[in-house]
């Protein structure tokens, strides 16, 4: 290493604002708990130049939470937006402060939804002792005076004041116990298209991932683990590698996998492709795709399963029903990749161990040091830093955690970075659940649907990721989309006999959360199925949806927002020649109603081209409509290169794509234009990163049914020929 | 010590002949705004430019660089963070986690270079990198504008109401 590098203090990495510039890091929470600069309570400290820091307990990978987060505080803080600057508390300070910033777990789009309230407090609460400070000098009762962008005015008596100059004195105050918030109608800054905080880094080079880490001493990992999951390393022979340049050491990773340890990462890298290695593959090491498929097969009539939602008596319906419509779909395993592959940096030592590294949770992070470091969580700390993207994958299971502290526990006292190759990415990923489903629906002699029974066969995230979870066979995530109320993500169509069960199959190919969860698959099977119940009794899509879903008005209004706005009913112009073609797709999810039309057009020799989508969210409140949209946009990047390339398979046990040119994503030529319309209604709080991913498949299948009249059954679309 | 022009300074590093350039930039120089993504030139998120052509230095020998080729690096940009496509980044808050930018913002300017007012054809012919977040149609409208287009803003389209 020639070159001075930046260095990382031990303390936590801050928001990017105040990073500006040059590498600088936190100031230590520990000393402004002390005063010094003075915090106000755990959300808000005001330093004497104005400058107001605002903790962000949540993580930011590109979904805007950070922002949104930090608007809504300075929304009930009345504090100057300009002076905003953010930093992440670390989870160790919370668990000293007995989780004084309350739940660090940034998936399932439930940042902004799940802690508003609280963190909304926070800013109000220090609001009120900062007017109280200044009143307590004025002499003057508090309710005489008041806020608004960083300056305390008192009327009668035409004095001001700022937040800084009464800092101090404020953080010596006792808490209020009763803090009302402001009616959203009444918001300044909460609600409007503010800039992202954390963007001027991202478009100069400075932003800091943790891929990019830098302190004195450090050393880089290169990891490789069994390519079949469940296997194991049988042997290796450091000394063939041992005097390649850079090499420092070669050590197992418990019993699954092995690093290089070298002055550089390539140098790393190139050492670990040279390394002789055997496996001893395991268990599944004759594992094959057409099994899982056989096996989830089976499950679509299997006389178990359980139940999800119900209502009457679907299968006695489905009897009697003069006429039955059928359909089987199947959705593959699917990698997050995260454009940053999985990485950490651990410090061990007998008595303390660090780790630095993006992550979703910091709290399980913390907890995935201690273990793997034989420390109690007091004795370690997780510094977050922003994310190179996170999908999920950098929630629930921490592996890559635990295999930086399992390597730096083999060098005490040096601070290892472990970063995967995409190759390992790709190959030990927590996959998208791999699933089948058998919709069939019972009509009448008018052609009404009077049954409708969707079987759900194949993989549970939760039976992966936290088996505890799974009670009676049950894993309730599964049917997400699905169920009969309860605000999360709700099944909007009435049907007189329903019936939605899941017979779970687990193949050894772990799970996990993959952005939009179980919503992905749930809406291609239901979605599709709708649209095939339109076509099999000569109804128009749009309003079958609407006969089904006239007891569920906000369902209803996105899906008429979408269909209004595209123009549905009336032919779409054509492009370049071809015929336009439109679908439609409705769900719920994540707290927020989501619809989307898509228009498309299907060359005669099968070339599909998306040309533009339309879609509606109700969110409840909209914190950033900016942010929304960038959400809403972005969807339908990671949506449809699911539904048009996404596919990861298995051959003798191990996952056999490996990297982007036989995983592909969409590209920029790819893209069609998004037509964003946020609708929100008010009255509850809806996650917004996740539930359009939902809308991007169906829609698009749709469409392309319209356009071909073949119905896609089988995701990613690469394998299928659209060709006439 | 073998050198390398980057950014308008000769550096020196002592990296064997077959490292690929991202990593001397990155773990010999201590520039780590370039980015590894695949390591196979399918991301781009490497994509620095050499003499003034982008180029996936992922896949790239540092003994394929002349020490008389400039190499021009994310941070080299421009001096201040203000080429037109930064700018017109931050106006239309283009990124989401950012991871891919760097690479994005130099394939950019390498097709603002060649063709200063480009037509969506041209970007998606020239723009091939992988973005996962999804910031394609800000990354359009970003070139556009910096590109002196009146229509950029086109290509993001929101409306927001309130039904209540």
């Amino acid at each position: 290493m020639s070159a001075a590098l930046p260095v990382l203090s031990r303390r936590a990495f801050i928001g990017s604002a105040a990073a500006a510039g040059s590498l600088v890091f936190g100031f230590p929470l520990t000393a402004a708990a002390q005063g010094q600069p003075p915090e106000i309570n755990a959300w808000v400290v005001v330093q004497a130049d104005e400058t107001v820091v605002i903790r962000i307990a949540r993580s930011e990978m590109g979904q805007g939470t950070l922002t949104g987060l930090a608007q809504l505080v300075a929304e009930e803080l009345d504090c100057d937006w300009a002076r905003v600057t953010t930093e992440y508390p670390t989870p160790g300070q919370s668990l000293a402060r007995k989780r004084v910033w309350g739940n660090f777990s940034t998936g399932g789009s439930q940042g902004i939804r799940q802690s508003n309230e609280y963190v909304r407090k926070g800013g109000a609460a220090a609001r009120m002792m900062l007017v109280q400070a200044a009143a307590d000098e004025w002499k003057v009762p508090a309710a005489e005076c008041s806020a608004a962008a960083g300056v305390i005015s008192h009327a009668g008596s035409q004095r001001k004041t700022t937040y800084g100059k009464v800092a101090a004195a404020a953080a010596q105050l006792t808490p209020p116990t009763t803090v009302a918030l402001k009616d959203p109608k009444d918001w300044k800054l909460a609600g409007k298209r503010l800039a992202r905080l954390d963007t001027v880094d991202k478009t100069n080079g400075k932003q800091v991932y943790g891929a990019d880490l830098q302190m004195p001493g450090l050393l880089n990992a290169a990891i490789l683990a069994c390519p079949v999951f469940g296997g194991k390393v049988k042997s290796y022979q450091a000394e063939a590698v041992a005097k390649m340049p850079g090499v420092k050491r070669v050590l197992a990773v418990s019993d699954y996998a092995v690093a290089v340890v070298a002055d550089t990462w390539w140098h790393a890298k190139k050492a670990l492709d040279a390394l002789p290695l055997e496996w001893d593959y395991g268990p599944h090491a004759t594992a094959q795709q057409a099994d899982f498929n056989a096996i989830l097969k089976a499950g679509l009539d299997a006389e178990q399963a359980v139940v999800g939602n119900s209502n009457g008596d679907a299968k006695t319906a489905l009897a009697g029903a003069v006429r039955k419509v059928e359909a089987v779909y199947a959705y593959p395993h699917q990698n997050h990749a995260t454009m940053e592959p999985m990485n950490a940096t651990a410090k061990w030592t007998p008595e303390r161990c660090e780790v630095w590294t993006p992550t979703q949770n910091g709290e399980a992070a913390l907890a995935a040091t201690a273990e793997a470091a034989g420390l109690t969580p007091a004795q370690c700390e997780v510094y977050k830093i922003h994310l190179g993207g996170g999908f999920g994958r950098r929630g629930a299971v921490h592996d890559w955690v635990t295999q930086a502290v399992q390597i730096a526990r083999q060098m005490p006292g040096t601070p290892v970075k472990l970063l995967w190759s995409r190759e390992e990415d790709m190959t030990h990923g927590r996959y998208h659940p791999i699933t089948q489903c058998k919709m069939t629906a019972g009509l009448d002699a008018q052609g009404n649907v009077t049954a409708l029974h969707m079987r759900i066969s194949g993989q549970s995230i939760l039976a992966s990721v936290a088996p505890q979870n799974v009670v009676n066979g049950k894993d309730p995530v599964q049917f997400q989309g699905l169920n009969n109320g309860g605000g999360e993500a709700m099944f909007g169509y009435s049907f007189p006999n329903l019936l939605i069960d899941h017979a779970m199959r687990n193949p050894h190919v772990p799970a996990g959360f993959w952005r939009g969860v179980n919503l992905n698959q749930n809406a291609v099977y239901v979605e599709s199925f709708i649209d095939e119940i339109a076509h099999a009794t000569q109804q128009d899509p749009l309003a079958l949806r609407r006969k089904l879903l006239a007891n569920s008005p906000k369902f209803l209004a996105v899906l008429n927002a979408v269909a209004e706005r595209a123009g549905w009913g009336t032919p779409a112009a054509d492009v370049q020649g071809q015929k336009v073609f439109r679908g439609l797709c409705v769900t719920h999810g994540f707290g927020s109603y989501v619809a989307a039309c898509a228009e498309v057009s299907v060359s005669a020799d099968g070339a599909l081209k998306v040309h533009r989508i339309v879609a509606a969210t109700d969110p409840g409140h909209a914190v950033n409509p900016q942010q929304i949209e960038a959400q809403i946009e972005g969807s339908f990047v990671y949506g449809l290169s699911a539904a048009l390339y996404s596919e990861c398979t298995v051959k003798d046990g191990r996952i056999e794509q490996r990297n982007f040119d036989s995983y592909p994503s969409m590209k920029i030529a790819d893209m069609p234009k998004v037509e964003s319309l946020i609708i929100p209604s008010g009255g509850f709080w809806g996650g917004v990163g996740e539930p359009t991913i939902a809308v991007a498949a169906p829609a698009v299948l749709n469409a392309i049914f319209a356009a071909t009249g073949k119905r896609i059954r089988t995701l990613p679309l690469k394998d299928q020929s659209l060709k006439a | 010590m073998a050198r390398l022009n980057v950014n308008g300074k000769v550096r020196e590093h002592n990296a064997e002949p077959d490292t690929p350039l991202l990593w001397v930039l990155r773990e010999q120089l201590g520039m780590t705004g370039t980015k590894y993504g695949c390591g196979i030139a399918q991301c781009g998120s490497c994509t620095v430019h050499l003499d003034g052509q982008p180029v996936r230095s992922c896949v790239l020998p540092v003994s394929a660089v002349q020490a008389a080729q400039k190499i021009t690096t994310i941070e080299g940009l421009s001096p201040k963070g203000d080429h037109p496509l930064q700018k017109a980044w931050v106006n239309l808050d283009v990124p989401q986690c950012g991871y891919c930018q760097s690479g994005m913002l130099m394939a950019a300017a390498a097709l603002l270079k060649k063709t200063p007012h480009p037509t969506d054809a041209d970007i998606d012919r020239e723009i091939t990198n992988i973005c996962r977040c999804g910031t394609f149609n800000r990354v359009r409208a970003a070139i556009k504008e910096a590109g002196g287009s009146k229509t950029a803003g086109l290509d993001i389209v929101h409306v927001v109401r309130s039904v209540a």
